[in-house]
């Protein structure tokens, strides 16, 4: 460095006359060239080097790793959610902008811990497993971008999933310390635990601006339809344990309820359902010999006898979903898990996806009230339609509240629909569980019309090196007056057995029809399935073949060959 | 040699720039990414481009399993709903909190309207909508038995410069007896406010009465209270209603124009930006969006520099021609958010591109628009073109047929329009017996879908090919009697035996409606498939279309007494009709024709070329009908028929072919049963009786009077076996005996 530093500041002076140096001088000047760049590479690079290489060991890091923030206790706060709040109002549409693929572009910021100024941490889990399984489902996503400038949504990593684990005040600080924040344009919040005693709000008490909010458990007054996202109370359960799927059909009980946290009124008045209608009922309760904890979790009882949970779901056919404090329970995540029809009871909850999911095909609401009739009602429903709603029931499961992934996914694809409507998923593809989908016919040409005579139609004919045949085919159907236009179409191969003059020698031709077998059974396996279907009749004129004079037929001459 | 170098020289240090731009080592102040200003706090950490991490190692769950347990403290959920109806309402109004469910549970849904006062006018959109409801099924005129009410006073046009604008409202309201601060009341109106903001106020507090109004935002909207009503115009037919100008699909789906709009631009005032901004996308070729300035009185006085030009292009093309001829329609927001061009262009088969920010579109809480127009964003103009470009043309063809589907099914006529409102409202009171969204966006639609015949999506001849199922194998036969049993060989002993012995027939019915006695059990011949008799306790003839409980099947095949049919007819008829569940499926035919000489419908049974109807004396159909049949059609219709004892079979075939808009389906008969074979007896007193034929025609005249339309449609098919009087021995048949003489 030293070195090429004294020719260098000798170098400019030389360069005219000594012509034995300028191969000195050159190689100097591209080693200055050099060391200089490694040099401003080093010191360019240096910090970001260490940046991205934690960020590729993340993997084993532990969450105290995360940096952590001090928020002044005079940090701005949001405003409290706005009401009015809707996609044409609060979001902003160009940051999504149009693209082919008609996929929004999420960002997530990277991890950081929150505290106030005294060190205390704004949330006693911090980032929970489940928000943690969320993320990380997000940026294995096509929707994920690491690209801040790119994103259309953002999601902050700071974890609002349990109100009840939270400091509102600093939370709602720490959101609007978020450098992208600006008024919570774009950002979307996954709430699935809002509220707190003893009014336990229906949506998340963090002021939040203009945040989107993903909420379990909104009432229809906390809702903004068409803005906020109603997501499911994930049960930790369904990570745990694996119910197979059972096929629809009557089950032992028919109506049960598992819930722990049921008011004394309600429970009262189950009570006097069971004691109506016995057997068909069974009221479980949490097991009072058990102490909390995730094992009492998996019990439930009923007069000292104990039963496994959610095992015992799957055992009834109708299992009834009540409001507890909050009108979200993760109740329905284990019910239809087991595939039993859930019977919703919470006046004015939202239902989890209500947006895209047709719930009347898959779950009963019955007003409280109503509660004491509850029998009856579901006595009218036909068995067919229970099934149907048993399947359906363990179908969105499957689909849309199995993982943290399916519902974090869901709620994007929810956005995604309403950002590029034309492109949204169908109520079929919400709704149709993969057995509809395979054997469900949706033809393309739904409306039933009667099209008129007046466009006619197109002639296809398929020529081989037949002219004759051809010619006489030509001048047969060109006699027909609704014959619009003719199209011959003529392939390069020769007809295959050119001493046959009729379709009926080729049938004959038994290679043929093995061949033809063969193609069959190919695609059959191709579609998955034999799409054809067989039929006994076909259709002819009124009156064809009729003891009826000929020239008083609108089609005399058919069958006549 | 210099010069080399020097060329050298200048290479070397634009390579070494090169390098130090691509290693980033000078930063440029335009290759910046990232927020400018806002980075400044930035916190540690944090760089815009970092990438997030699954973090590994122990964390905690969101939730834990000591929740709620101090719940039980709680107080009673029935205050805490209580409480809800206080504090719930005006703006914040839902069904829980300003709505009495209770008055619906003693009669069921049922609606009042108000008696007309003397010396109130209203305008004949509004005359339209009551009568309409006075005309359906839900409507009472007893007030104590009702669960809606219909105010009798104007309130379509709250436009305070509208000549139909009614002065105190207010007033009149407050002294209504029953208004009772609007409860379980529905207001219509179709337009609030006026010039400059058109505000959606009505001028008079609705205090908990719900909205069926037109271009209502989402922000005043008050989801599952209020409904989205669309605007129509005062000549929007009371009933029946024209049809949708799609006659047949065309592939490719393209038109002659992608994108059209005709219509005028406000120079001030609300609603001015998207009109003002539309000439940037118009390209006078297939995206033709055309504006004028020249409406109201002094549009001369605010006319801007493009008016004229405007002007002149404008008139160049026709409204219609342009309505007709284009695959999207622009439906841009006018002063109001709802325009009259949205139901043209549904009509017009021209799918409507919406720039209506804020707009709850017309019933949106039970159609899923994005199955019939392309929702676009004010903002998002100028990618409107490029967006319509992009759309696949499957996706063109199913948006055209579904903007058909919708425009018949619940907006063609002031009825549909009326009584898809108080359908929506039942569905809210009825809540576990309610339509699926399945149900109100595929054929045939929410107004002949009734769930409370069941909720169940199998139950219905419309759904089968869309679940994937098929109807249930078997039929029930129920065969209408009205002559006394007197001897065996009676032709009805005949056809009991014939068709209980079809490998399909689950159960024969016999309704007994004949004045004798019911004869004694062992008269009935013995069957294998089990016979049931039902005593009809009117003897009317509407009876054998009543919804019975005990038909266990989907199917069921009607007969009239004195029928003559073999067992081999039945089975290939079944065969038939599992091909077209939700029609009629039959053998004696019949059809109409406008008689244009004395301008009516008249009926023929001729043997003609072609037919529009089956007659239900042997003709299968679905279960459902029956259900459909009693209660959708109205009482007046139903009674006409008893009266008359005849035309029941006309009006079945009205109302099936009114849903599907599809003709029945005639199956192939033997020879020897022709209509002078339609036995013996009393049928055939009946026939010969030319009293019967002229009623037969008025009842069509009638029948079409009351839909509003003609929903009978011809066709020229025969189902025949296929094999039927082919050249082949008849040993290879299967229905054979339909050939044998």
């Amino acid at each position: 460095m030293c070195a090429s530093g004294k020719y260098n500041s000798r170098g400019p002076a030389l360069i005219p006359r000594m012509k034995i140096k300028h191969r000195i001088y050159y190689i100097t000047l591209f080693s200055v060239v050099l060391l200089g760049l490694v040099a401003t590479g080093m010191f360019q690079f240096w910090p970001h080097s260490i940046e991205s290489t934690a960020d590729w060991t993340l993997d084993k890091r532990s969450i105290h790793d995360a940096p952590l923030i001090r928020l002044p206790v005079s940090s701005p706060i949001p405003e409290r959610g706005d009401l009015s709040c809707r996609m044409h109002t609060c979001f902003d549409v160009y940051r999504c902008g149009y693209n082919p693929k008609n996929r929004i572009k999420v960002y997530i910021y990277p991890l950081q811990r929150f505290a106030d100024e005294l060190g205390v941490p704004i949330s006693s889990t911090g980032l929970s497993r489940e928000y943690n399984d969320l993320l990380s489902a997000i940026s294995d996503s096509d929707f994920y971008t690491d690209d801040v400038t790119r994103a259309c949504l953002f999601i902050p990593s700071i974890d609002v999933l349990n109100q009840n684990s939270l400091r509102i005040r600093e939370t709602a600080q720490a959101l609007a310390m978020l450098p992208r924040w600006d008024k919570g344009m774009n950002h979307l919040l996954f709430n699935m635990l809002p509220g707190g005693p003893p009014d336990y709000n229906t949506a998340l008490d963090v002021p939040r601006d203009r945040a989107l909010l993903a909420g379990g458990g909104f009432s229809t007054w906390t809702y903004r339809q068409g803005y906020d996202i109603s997501i499911p109370v994930y049960s930790p359960l369904s990570a745990d344990v694996e119910l197979p799927e059972r096929q629809p059909g009557p089950r032992r009980y028919f109506i049960l309820s598992s819930q722990t946290a049921i008011h004394r009124e309600y429970r009262a008045e189950l009570e006097r359902l069971k004691e109506e209608n016995g057997e068909a009922l069974l009221l479980l309760d949490k097991c009072s010999n058990l102490s909390q904890g995730a094992a009492s979790a998996r019990k439930r009882c009923y007069k000292g006898q104990v039963y496994d949970y959610p095992q015992i779901l799957q055992e009834s056919s109708f299992c009834v979903v009540l409001r507890g404090a909050r009108l979200g329970q993760a109740t329905l995540s284990d019910v239809l898990q087991a595939g039993c029809v859930p019977v919703i009871l919470a006046d004015s909850y939202i239902l989890p996806f209500s947006e895209v999911l047709d719930w009347k095909r898959a779950s009963v609401v019955i007003p409280e009230e109503k509660l004491s009739e509850m029998y009856t009602i579901l006595k009218s429903i036909p068995h067919r339609q229970v099934e149907e709603m048993q399947r359906q029931a363990r179908w969105f499961w499957d689909a849309y509240f199995s993982s943290m992934k399916a519902v974090g996914l869901t709620t994007l694809q929810i956005i995604n629909d309403r950002i590029y409507p034309y492109a949204a998923r169908t109520y079929e593809q919400w709704n149709n569980p993969p057995v509809v989908k395979w054997s469900s016919v949706n033809s393309p040409l739904f409306l039933p019309l009667i099209p008129p005579r007046a466009p006619g139609f197109t002639a296809v004919v398929l020529t081989y090196d037949r002219v004759e045949s051809l010619f006489r085919v030509i001048t047969e159907i060109s006699k027909v007056p609704s014959l619009a236009k003719l199209l011959v179409v003529t392939p390069r191969k020769k007809f295959k057995c050119p001493e046959c003059t009729a379709i009926d020698g080729l049938s004959l031709d038994q290679t043929h029809m093995v061949e033809r077998s063969e193609c069959i059974n190919k695609f059959a396996s191709v579609f998955g399935t034999m799409p054809l279907k067989v039929v006994e009749h076909r259709a002819d004129p009124v009156l064809y073949k009729d003891d009826f004079p000929e020239k008083l037929k609108s089609f005399p001459n058919i069958g006549s060959l | 040699m210099q010069a080399k170098k020097r060329y050298l020289i200048l290479l070397s240090a634009g390579a070494s720039l090169i390098l130090l731009f691509c290693f980033g080592g000078i930063q440029v102040p335009l290759s910046r990414r990232g927020p400018g200003r806002r980075d400044d706090h930035s916190l540690t950490g944090y760089h815009p481009g970092a990438r997030w991490r699954r973090l590994q190692g122990y964390l905690k769950v969101f939730s834990t399993w000591e929740k709620d347990h101090d719940f039980h403290e709680d107080i009673s959920p029935r205050q805490k709903r209580d409480s809800n109806s206080g504090l719930f309402t005006g703006r914040r109004c839902r069904m829980e909190s300003c709505f009495n469910f209770s008055l619906c549970e003693r009669n069921g849904f049922k609606v009042y309207v108000y008696p007309q006062q003397k010396g109130e006018k209203l305008s004949e959109s509004y005359q339209n909508i009551l009568s309409s409801i006075e005309g359906s099924r839900f409507h009472t005129p007893d007030p104590a038995k009702a669960c809606l009410f219909v105010l009798s006073l104007d309130t379509l046009d709250r436009d305070q410069l509208s000549p139909q604008y009614v002065h105190n409202l207010k007033a009149k309201i407050q002294s209504l007896p029953l208004w009772n601060e609007g409860r379980n009341h529905i207001i219509f109106n179709l337009y609030s406010g006026t010039w400059p903001d058109y505000t959606e106020d009505l001028g008079f507090d609705i205090g908990f009465a719900m909205l069926a109004k037109a271009s209502i935002s989402t922000e005043n909207f008050r989801p599952n209270f209020d409904v989205s009503v669309p605007l129509f115009s005062k000549d929007h037919p009371r009933t029946g209603g024209e049809r949708g100008f799609l006659k047949h699909n065309t592939i490719p789906p393209y038109r002659k124009y992608m994108l059209v709009f005709k219509g005028k631009r406000y120079l001030t005032g609300i609603g001015s930006d998207t009109r003002n901004a539309l000439y940037h996308v118009h390209n006078s070729e297939d995206v033709v969006l055309l504006t004028t300035c020249k409406h109201g009185k002094d549009w001369q006085k605010h006319k801007d520099v493009r008016c004229d030009k405007d002007n002149i292009e404008y008139d160049k093309y026709d409204y219609r021609e342009m309505l007709y001829n284009s695959t999207f329609c622009l439906v841009p927001r006018g002063r109001r958010l709802g325009s009259f061009r949205f139901l043209e262009a549904l009509q017009a088969a021209c799918v409507p591109v919406m720039l209506s920010n804020g707009w709850e579109l017309p019933f949106s809480e039970i159609i899923n628009w994005n199955t019939a127009a392309v929702i676009g964003d004010e903002r998002l103009l100028l990618q409107i073109p490029s967006t319509v470009r992009s759309i696949h043309q499957d996706k063109i063809l199913s948006l055209r047929q579904q903007t058909q589907f919708l425009w018949e099914a619940y907006f063609n006529s002031l009825e549909k329009i009326v009584l898809t409102t108080l359908e929506i409202i039942q569905d809210r009171v009825l809540l576990h017996a309610s339509r699926s969204s399945l149900m109100w966006n595929s054929l045939p639609g929410g107004l002949f879908t009734l769930p409370q015949y069941s909720t169940n999506l199998g139950d219905f001849p419309f759904y089968y090919a869309k679940l994937g199922t098929k109807p249930y194998p078997k039929f029930t036969a129920i065969i209408h009697m009205v002559t006394p049993l007197v001897s065996q060989s009676q032709p009805v002993m005949k056809l009991l035996v014939a068709v209980a012995k079809s490998q399909y027939c689950a159960q024969v019915i016999v309704l007994w409606n004949s004045d004798k006695p019911l004869p004694a059990k062992h008269r009935w011949p013995v069957t294998s498939a089990p016979i049931s008799v039902i005593e009809g306790e009117s003897k009317v003839i509407n009876s054998r279309f009543l919804p019975y409980n005990t038909i266990p099947t989907d199917a069921v095949l009607s007969l009239d007494e004195d029928t003559v049919l073999s067992t081999t007819e039945v089975d290939f008829a079944f065969t038939v009709w599992q091909s077209f569940p939700d029609r009629i499926v039959g053998y004696p035919a019949r059809s109409h024709f406008w008689d244009s000489n004395k301008e009516r419908w008249g009926y023929t049974s001729k043997w003609t070329n072609d037919y529009s109807m089956v007659l239900t004396g042997a003709a299968i159909y679905h279960k459902y009908y029956h259900y459909l049949y009693t209660t959708y059609l109205p009482a007046s219709l139903r009674t006409m028929v008893d009266q008359m004892s005849n035309c029941e079979d006309i009006l079945m075939n009205f109302l099936v072919s009114s849903v599907t808009k599809l003709p029945p389906v005639k199956v192939t008969q033997k020879k020897q049963y022709k209509e002078t074979m339609m036995g013996q007896s009393s049928r055939a007193s009946r026939w010969a009786d030319p009293d019967h034929f002229a009623q037969r025609q008025t009842c069509m005249n009638k029948f079409a009077n009351w839909f509003g339309t003609m929903p009978l449609i011809h066709s020229q098919m025969r189902m025949d076996p296929v094999l039927f009087k082919d050249q082949v021995s008849i040993l290879r048949k299967k229905y054979r005996d339909i050939e044998r003489l």
